[in-house]
């Protein structure tokens, strides 16, 4: 069997049933072999694409995303996207193209040592060497992908190694001496938790996107109700808990609502499940939190007291934590009445300080309007994308989500240009769920040739351009840390988004009234097929509350 | 910080705090990985990244043909190791790694010194060398080659009593280490 039939073998071994890519010269063999292969191929149009669509399917399903590109500049058009999947922990699997083993070393055409310059953001990753290995490693590249801390994982495979001919051998075994990762929890330490939780008069929960990759949602409702505790969730984690629930205290962090982060800064214990401290979270690191005792709940040690010490390090996966942690904190009947005083303040926080803005008096568009806007139009019940900036933060706080894996976005690397492409990828995952793309009209730009793919494909994702005609977040912090000098922030008026989505075969539509939106969104929602709504909203609006950067929670402004 | 959130210019002392500052003990790794191709480059990237300078190292392998030790010395620099060592275990060809401490390890280097000596200082040399216990390896009438075996300082020590004489070069293999005792490092 030729090599490239093995990986195509190899991959429906894995389960996968659609790949995202571009062919080119180093991995044409793997595109003949895919040819019959009976795998679903979705030909992006730029491999930056094809690696966020395979995050977005990834996210939306809880799969491997799998992504493939030739050798060159098709391997290093993929390097965002791997970045990408290691900050925010999405279990990928990259399969590049790379030239023949006799040209490797010799800048040989559209040579570049992938392996090598993805080095500090791969998960894992494996130039092949001899073909016979092919079946093990693919099967080694799911099982890192997809276990422990899950993250992006790269084969390099030569072109001319890809075409030798190999006995396959379905490969089920995994040869990874040096990779166990922990997942049960110790069960002192958990013990230890519930005790420092029973004993808490002011604790918080604060739960992350380590919540949705380990499916724990339900485990962590159980144990947050298992007593009256406060939660909060970062970006990442949104949905993880549900919003609309009397515990919920909204996100937290720098665009996190007041009583997330004045709970975080009165709390006397904090309880992290799946989240790393981040500074967009914690703000100036020496006044975080200042009162608190932290338990910290990771799959990853690395994480644990890497920013914020923690007095109670469990390491292991949330799902098989979360019961213990439950059982053993029920077991202990502490009196619930302790924690009167502490809900009574954080009930005052919530209801001094709700989120709001200002609304139009006239037709003019709010972006938080646009949000809430969608949410009306949806029933709250839609797979959302975004890219990245001010209509990121106002979709994270404004579109109220109550179930996981339906908020997908880039979180830790912040790659403008994600939320079209993966929302491509979510669909496809997803094909029965309504997919919108929230995106802005500065980051959009950078992925917008994807819109062919949905056209060619039939992808059928609703693109919702918040259009401000800027740079939002960078106008933003310009307004107000930099004196209003307005540096290269003004986008224009270019394109015409509705010609755009016509040219591409899509369908256009503009939105430039309030008393219009949600019944354009509805008909947006209704037409079959990829469309882009571009809706004008006012231009210069700040997204608030906001704690500035490098300041404590207390000193939020807006 | 850096942060972009303030406008204010920042004093080059102010930055001095996070850069090159050596504090700390020395610290010698004992890295026990999978004799694999790139995991050299895996590890000296963490290490590149977390502003750790690496003094020496050393790569050889063990008892079993598909396992390498690294050996890597690192000055206790401003950053907390610990939080390398977490990362390295987070390689997935990394197996297990020691952080030896000096006075519960046998460290050895070896290293080659070549030095002038004429038929006026030879005797001289020679006699210094075998102070050190080291051995003469090569010979020339304008030089002689030797070599030396032990923990760092006393490479330090001969190369500072051969320095004299003129040092022509000095070829140093960076310290492998095992623990004291019957346990395995």
């Amino acid at each position: 069997m030729r090599a490239v039939d093995a990986i195509m073998e190899s991959l429906k071994a894995e389960g996968v049933d659609v790949v995202f890519g571009i062919p080119g010269g180093a991995n044409l063999p793997t595109y003949d072999a895919l040819y019959d292969a009976g795998i679903r191929h979705v030909l992006c149009r730029h491999e930056q694409g094809a690696g966020h669509a395979a995050e977005g399917y990834a996210k939306a399903t809880g799969k491997v995303g799998v992504a493939l590109a030739t050798s060159g500049p098709g391997a290093t058009n993929l390097v965002t996207a791997i970045a990408d999947a290691i900050m925010d922990s999405v279990p990928t699997v990259f399969l590049t193209g790379q030239v023949r083993t006799d040209l490797m070393g010799t800048d040989g055409f559209q040579e570049a040592d992938i392996t090598g310059m993805t080095l500090p953001i791969v998960k894992h990753s494996f130039q092949i060497q001899d073909p016979r290995e092919i079946p093990q490693r693919i099967h080694e590249a799911f099982h890192i992908a997809r276990t422990g801390r899950p993250g992006p994982v790269l084969v390099d495979i030569p072109q001319d190694l890809s075409r030798a001919d190999i006995p396959y051998e379905p490969s089920d075994s995994v040869a990874l001496p040096g990779y166990r990762p922990t997942t049960e929890g110790n069960v002192k330490q958990i013990r230890l938790a519930a005790k420092a939780l029973a004993n808490a008069r002011r604790p918080v929960i604060y739960a992350g996107g380590g919540i949705v990759n380990a499916n724990a949602s339900e485990e962590l409702v159980e144990l947050c109700t298992s007593d009256r505790f406060p939660v909060t969730c970062t970006l990442m984690g949104l949905g993880a808990f549900p919003a609309p629930h009397e515990q919920w205290l909204g996100m937290l962090g720098m665009h996190g609502t007041r009583a997330a982060n004045y709970a975080m800064d009165e709390a006397d214990l904090i309880c992290c499940i799946g989240a790393r401290f981040d500074d967009r979270i914690t703000g100036k690191l020496s006044e975080f939190a200042p009162r608190a005792k932290f338990i910290h709940i990771d799959i990853d040690p690395a994480e644990i007291s890497k920013n914020v010490p923690a007095h109670i390090p469990i390491v292991g996966d949330a799902k098989a934590i979360l019961p213990k942690l439950t059982r053993e904190y029920r077991a202990l009947e502490a009196d619930s009445g302790r924690l009167d005083g502490w809900l009574e303040r954080i009930n005052g926080w919530k209801e001094k300080y709700p989120l709001g803005y200002e609304d139009s008096e006239d037709s003019e568009i709010k972006p938080q309007y646009m949000i809430q806007a969608i949410y009306e139009a949806t029933g709250g019940d839609a797979i959302i994308t975004s890219d990245v900036g001010q209509h990121q933060m106002w979709t994270a706080q404004w579109f109220h989500f109550n179930k996981p894996r339906k908020w997908i976005n880039s979180g830790g690397l912040g790659t403008m240009g994600f939320g079209l492409p993966s929302a491509l990828g979510a669909q496809v995952g997803k094909p029965d769920e309504p997919v919108i793309c929230v995106a802005g009209d500065g980051s959009v730009q950078m992925c917008s040739q994807e819109l062919a793919t949905c056209v060619a494909e039939n992808i059928p994702i609703k693109v919702f351009i918040m259009n401000n005609g800027y740079l939002g977040m960078v106008r933003q912090w310009q307004e107000l840390f930099w004196d209003k000098r307005y540096s290269q922030v003004d986008m224009g008026t270019t394109p015409d988004w509705v010609k755009l989505a016509e040219a591409y075969g899509a369908t256009g539509m503009r939105a430039t009234k309030k008393e219009d939106l949600v019944g354009q969104m509805k008909e947006a929602i209704a037409t079959p097929g990829p469309v882009v709504l571009d809706v004008h909203v006012t231009k210069e609006e700040n997204c608030y509350p906001m704690i500035p950067a490098g300041q404590a929670a207390r000193d939020m402004v807006g | 910080m850096g942060e972009p959130g303030t406008s204010e210019v920042l004093h080059l002392e102010d930055l001095e705090v996070t850069g090159g500052l050596h504090t700390g003990r020395r610290h010698i790794l004992s890295i026990v990985v999978e004799n694999k191709p790139g995991v050299l480059a895996r590890i000296a990237g963490l290490f590149a990244r977390r502003g750790f300078n690496i003094e020496s190292l050393a790569v050889g392998t063990t008892d079993d043909p598909t396992i390498s030790r690294v050996t890597l010395t690192v000055d206790g620099a401003n950053h907390r190791i610990d939080q390398v060592t977490k990362q390295l275990h987070k390689l997935v060809n990394v197996i297990k790694i020691r952080d030896l401490e000096p006075e519960d390890a046998v460290a050895r280097e070896l290293a080659l010194l070549k030095v002038s000596a004429d038929e006026s200082t030879r005797a001289q040399v020679l006699q210094v060398a075998e102070i050190f216990r080291a051995s003469v390896v090569d010979v020339s009438k304008r030089s002689v080659t030797i070599e030396v075996t032990g923990p760092d300082d006393k490479v330090e020590a001969l190369e500072k009593m051969l320095r004299p004489y003129g040092l022509i070069e000095m070829v140093r293999t960076g310290e492998i280490a095992v623990s004291r005792g019957r346990t395995a490092t």
